[in-house]
């Protein structure tokens, strides 16, 4: 216990822990301004302007539309080389009908809560993640870079023990630091909503879809966390995670989106994490392949789907948290320290 | 006396595809006693580390058996690891701690009272200092604070591996007299160094490793005697007399070897045998001293690492035991 305690101080003396949790809390606070200035809420004058707009935008159109019928009708009539850029029948230019052109495009931008914040718990989740990667690589492997681990190690010769403690002292850390956050975050958007937008219809299942959503979001945070703290231990360096993911990023997605677009593979999505976190997020992220079609009984183009659900994230997850802090475990055990 | 440490036939090997196998620790022997000071020498590269890293439980041995203060160790290592304290080679700290905190955080995780912190800041000399991040430290209070780090336990064994480096003289006297009274305090205290005449004068016993094997051990005394040559210093009057000196005396049975403006006698019980023989030629003497061993020239000799004019010595080239003709060790073995 005494090992744990001594973990977290040394975690929150860290001014690399102190600098990242910052600059990630920063972000958000700038994301949460952001958001709060570019909408508006929508009041009856803001609903009349909308309205004035979208009649101009109507009427526009329908003059636009009758000209163009004038032009088709002249080019038919006369028989020139142009009649072949209108269409076979002229009647079949038609004015759009009144209701096509819909008031709400022309509102300004609103935060309706229990429509938007979902999409906001996606950056919040990835900040958190990225914070805890950086923080959790940076904790293990400065400590090997330094001598600090071996240090430890001859006060707790317990390698695993020494190990463990001190990823459970990073978890924590990045507990304490996730859920505040994850309630202003909650906080501030509601705010944003009250002020700049709309709380209506958040019923108590809208609240505890948004709930599990945060919860799965940080899951994700304490899973990449303890991959980075795994990857700095298995290459006793903090760059071997920050390179490894740079890696992985560069060679393995950007490289294999590409090679996979180029080989013209069905749904490359699939192959690529990211898509798998946002799966995780959102339970369900649903591919397209638009180079299939499979018409309907109504003469429409439908592509074929894939879809990537939140068990499937789960499974990748699981298995790439169990290899990578399991060589970790491994290595700690049984490498020589020098 | 009772044993604190025990190391019988320990062995490290490290195989590379590219380098082959190298031996870093071939059947390593090693006994200190309890309230002892004993000094741990060898030529860089001998094993020194690597044998303080083993019994650390940092390397896994291939071979052997080790004991702290009666326990077999790495297995019984984290029993007996509240009573050991370590530096093992440079002193590595987190830059951006202070010493305090540095020490503090060690003290947390091994649970040893916060009062312990400013005892040993005290004692080592970083009282006023302990405040400032360690990044702004020289090497030598580095190495203070890496003492400090190893006395916080207050422990029973002390394993120090080169403690004076970065030291100035003020601060290796210091290190002396701390050493000295811990081992009077009943601590024992193994210490790894390069300063040879520091370790003659400090320590009771000493370990010499080369390649991987014990060269020599025991009380100091008792190495320095086994490996005095019994060397004579003859000087005469006449530089130009020197020749038929030598001759003189070798016709005497004395071994030889001339120098520019004196002679050096190996073999020679009497010194007065000298006198009498040079006289009988005509010869007069005007300095005859007998050449006192010392520590660093029984290591030198030992692990036959001594600088050679218009030579490179390479770090592996030194003495292996166990071979015909190699010196042999100073007595002794496993629980003698």
């Amino acid at each position: 216990m005494s090992l744990y305690r001594t973990e977290l101080r040394r975690l929150a003396k860290r001014r690399f822990t102190r600098w990242m949790s910052l600059l990630g809390l920063l972000v958000l606070a700038l994301v949460v301004i952001g958001v709060f200035f570019t909408n508006e809420k929508i009041d009856a004058a803001a609903l009349a302007k909308a309205e004035r707009a979208a009649e101009q935008q109507w009427q526009r159109d329908v003059r636009h539309n009758a000209q163009y019928r004038a032009e088709c009708d002249e080019a038919k009539a006369a028989g020139t080389a142009q009649a072949q850029d209108f269409p076979q029948d002229c009647a079949s230019i038609q004015p759009p009908p009144r209701e096509a052109i819909a008031t709400r495009w022309f509102l300004p931008s609103t935060f309706d809560f229990r429509q938007n914040f979902g999409d906001t718990l996606l950056p919040l989740t990835a900040i958190l993640a990225l914070v805890g990667f950086v923080v959790g690589a940076s904790f293990v492997g400065a400590e090997w870079n330094t001598g600090g681990m071996m240090n430890l190690l001859l006060w707790r010769p317990r390698r695993l023990t020494v190990l463990l403690t001190k990823l459970a002292a990073l978890l924590t850390g990045l507990v304490a630091l996730a859920v505040p956050t994850t309630l202003l975050w909650f906080g501030s958007f509601w705010l944003v909503a009250v002020f700049r937008g709309s709380t209506a219809k958040m019923t108590s299942g809208a609240w505890q879809s948004f709930a599990l959503t945060g919860l799965r979001g940080l899951v994700l945070a304490l899973v990449t966390a303890t991959i980075g703290f795994a990857l700095a231990s298995l290459g006793r360096h903090t760059a071997m995670a920050l390179g490894g993911v740079i890696a992985l990023m560069v060679v393995g997605q950007f490289g294999l989106g590409i090679l996979l677009a180029m080989a013209g593979v069905r749904f490359a999505e699939a192959w690529l994490l990211p898509t798998y976190a946002v799966a995780w997020m959102r339970k369900k992220v649903t591919l397209e392949d638009w180079n299939t079609c499979q018409a309907t009984y109504f003469g429409e183009c439908k592509p074929d789907t894939l879809e990537i659900t939140w068990q499937q994230s789960s499974v990748l997850m699981v298995v790439g948290f169990v290899v990578i802090l399991g060589a970790a475990l491994w290595a700690m055990r049984r490498r020589d320290i020098s | 006396m009772p044993a604190v440490l025990e190391i019988e036939g320990l062995r490290k090997t490290y195989r590379s595809r590219r380098r082959g196998t190298r031996h870093a620790l071939d059947g390593f022997d090693m006994r200190v006693d309890e309230g002892q000071v004993h000094g741990f020498l060898g030529p860089n590269g001998s094993g020194k580390t690597t044998t303080l890293r083993t019994l650390l439980g940092l390397i896994r041995p291939d071979g052997g058996r080790m004991t702290i203060l009666g326990h077999e160790v790495p297995a019984a290592l984290p029993a007996v690891a509240g009573q050991v304290g370590a530096i093992v080679e440079s002193p590595q700290f987190f830059p951006h701690f202070s010493a305090r905190e540095t020490l503090s955080l060690l003290a947390g995780a091994g649970e040893v009272p916060q009062h312990r912190v400013d005892e040993v800041l005290e004692l080592v000399g970083l009282r006023d200092r302990a405040g400032e991040r360690v990044k702004t430290y020289s090497l030598g209070m580095k190495q203070r604070l890496a003492v400090a780090s190893a006395l916080l336990k207050n422990p029973k064994l002390l394993i120090l591996d080169e403690p004076a480096n970065g030291l100035d003289p003020g601060g290796i006297r210091e290190m002396r007299t701390l050493t000295r009274s811990l081992a009077e305090s009943g601590m024992t205290v193994v210490l790894s160094s390069h300063i040879l005449g520091e370790i003659q004068l400090i320590c009771d016993s000493v370990t010499i490793i080369s390649l991987g094997r014990r060269v020599a051990f025991g009380p100091v005394e008792q190495v320095l005697a086994q490996h005095s040559s019994a060397a004579v210093r003859v000087r005469l009057e006449a530089v130009t007399d020197l020749p038929v000196a030598a001759e003189a005396l070798t016709r005497a049975g004395i071994r030889v070897t001339g120098q520019a403006d004196h002679l050096m006698l190996a073999g020679v019980d009497k010194p007065a045998t000298v006198t009498r023989l040079l006289a009988e030629q005509g010869l007069y003497v005007s300095e005859l001293a007998p050449v006192a061993v010392d520590l660093e020239s029984v290591f030198l000799e030992l692990t036959a690492t001594a600088p050679v004019p218009g030579q490179h010595r390479q770090v592996d080239q030194s003495t292996k035991v166990g071979g015909a003709g190699q010196p042999g060790t100073a007595g002794g073995g496993w629980g003698a």
